[in-house]
């Protein structure tokens, strides 16, 4: 679209802050759908906290995110997204705000990591998603609070402070797990080898990365993978449990290419609104 | 014409609806209150990112201030700098204790390494021999604590 460099930049920045975004709701999503289910009252009430911090962090990023759309001339805004529902919106020339970007997008304008996405499955699985993304975002988050962007350097500032509590509960649980029984370790190992092949995807740049890292808005990812890799051995060693060997990485979240498991999640969470417009309870 | 000290005494009266002891001073989430020609404008920073009495705080803002007879208000959300229990005030500290909650017991500044646990004494009966059951309560804000003396249970603002 955008052959001006300075629209391109916008774009990049709007790709950037939706890639956050997208983490945030997804994995707050995911999260929350324990809820009433959590095996006992303390764990149910710890992830429905980190769920709501997750989705406070994705409101911020949408607002941001939203502010830039409008912020784009009405003709390049046509070509901001492939949602039909979205589009409709923004062609009658309305702005939109965070709740069109959460309810209004269909999966293949969606920017989340495909780790995020990966069901729930059992606690184990639970855990070790939220291991390897917590583990991520606060290296993630340390750097992004210095970012050139004051809007992003103020998420990210907010949200570090959240995020070091969501990484104290996993790393816990993956000591309290591996460390724990014969059938809890080899569950929790299991669990760590499966959802191993989503990890690469958290350090590999996408045009957005780039761009924002060369502007100083962003991180250089790749300089925290080895950060990443230290900490995770580092509470693995501790849990008696190994650090998984498969080379083989999954992609394409990042460039809006999801797991089938997205779509469900999207039809559950978007169903009000899609069926109810402008609904409000 | 009010002045901004009439405006922080109706703010006073604000509580935060999920701790009702404490007044939105208390808790420093109140940054700044400016008087221009046509408004008022207050500025606000949340405490929690997804902390869902923000919104019930905001209304309850207008409602105080319309009462007082200011039509024209503007509630504006500040992020950064990130609020910190270090701005609660020494008063409000006070009633959390008085009201049974342990009230944040150091700077925030000094963070805790990736294991490391608040030592708390118990609001009830005063003992230091507390264990932490869990980082998260029943709001964002505070986490779960036992004590191994009194043998109650006793939530802990959390330092943040």
């Amino acid at each position: 679209m955008a052959t001006d460099p300075k629209d391109n930049t916008t774009l990049q920045l709007l790709h950037f802050t939706l890639q956050m975004a997208d983490n945030a709701l997804i994995n707050g999503h995911r999260l929350s759908e324990w809820c009433g289910h959590g095996p006992v009252l303390e764990q149910d009430i710890a992830l429905s906290n980190i769920a709501l911090d997750h989705i406070g962090q994705a409101r911020s990023l949408y607002q941001y995110a939203a502010s830039i759309c409008n912020g784009i001339n009405s003709e390049n805004r046509q070509h901001l997204f492939a949602s039909t529902s979205l589009n409709q919106k923004i062609s009658k020339g309305e702005m939109i705000d965070e709740d069109d970007l959460a309810y209004l997008r269909d999966a293949w304008d969606f920017r989340n990591v495909l780790l995020v996405e990966q069901p729930n499955t059992d606690w184990a699985f639970t855990v070790a998603r939220s291991f390897y993304f917590d583990s991520f975002n606060f290296l993630f988050l340390s750097v992004l609070q210095n970012s050139s962007d004051s809007t992003i350097a103020a998420i990210a500032e907010k949200s570090l402070k959240e995020v070091n509590y969501h990484l104290r509960w996993s790393s816990e649980w993956i000591i309290r797990l591996g460390d724990g029984t014969t059938e809890s370790h080899q569950r929790i190992q299991d669990a760590l080898n499966d959802r191993w092949c989503f990890t690469g995807e958290l350090f590999q740049a996408t045009d957005a990365d780039v761009a924002m890292n060369a502007q100083g808005v962003g991180v250089d990812i790749s300089m925290i993978k080895q950060q990443w890799l230290e900490q995770i051995q580092s509470v693995l060693n501790e849990a008696t449990l190994s650090l998984p060997t498969g080379v083989w990485m999954q992609e394409g979240g990042k460039q809006t290419r999801h797991s089938e498991h997205l779509g469900y999640l999207l039809a559950e969470m978007q169903f009000m609104q899609r069926a109810y417009p402008h609904m409000q309870w | 014409m009010v002045n901004e000290q009439d405006i922080y005494q109706a703010l006073a009266a604000v509580s935060d609806p999920e701790v009702p002891v404490l007044s939105i001073l208390d808790l420093g989430i109140v940054r700044q209150v400016s008087i221009n020609e046509n408004e008022v404008v207050i500025t606000i920073t949340p405490t929690y990112s997804g902390c869902p009495a923000m919104d019930v705080i905001a209304t309850n803002i207008r409602m105080v201030l319309l009462s007082k007879g200011i039509k024209s208000i503007r509630i504006e959300n500040q992020l950064s700098p990130a609020w910190t229990t270090d701005w609660m005030s020494f008063e409000g500290k006070k009633k959390l204790a008085d009201y049974g909650i342990a009230p944040p017991t150091r700077k925030a500044k000094q963070s805790l390494g990736l294991f490391e646990e608040d030592m708390v004494p118990c609001p009830k009966c005063g003992s230091h021999n507390t264990e932490m059951t869990s980082a998260f309560g029943a709001t964002a804000c505070k986490s779960l604590y036992r004590c191994k003396s009194c043998l109650e249970p006793f939530e802990h603002f959390k330092c943040h």
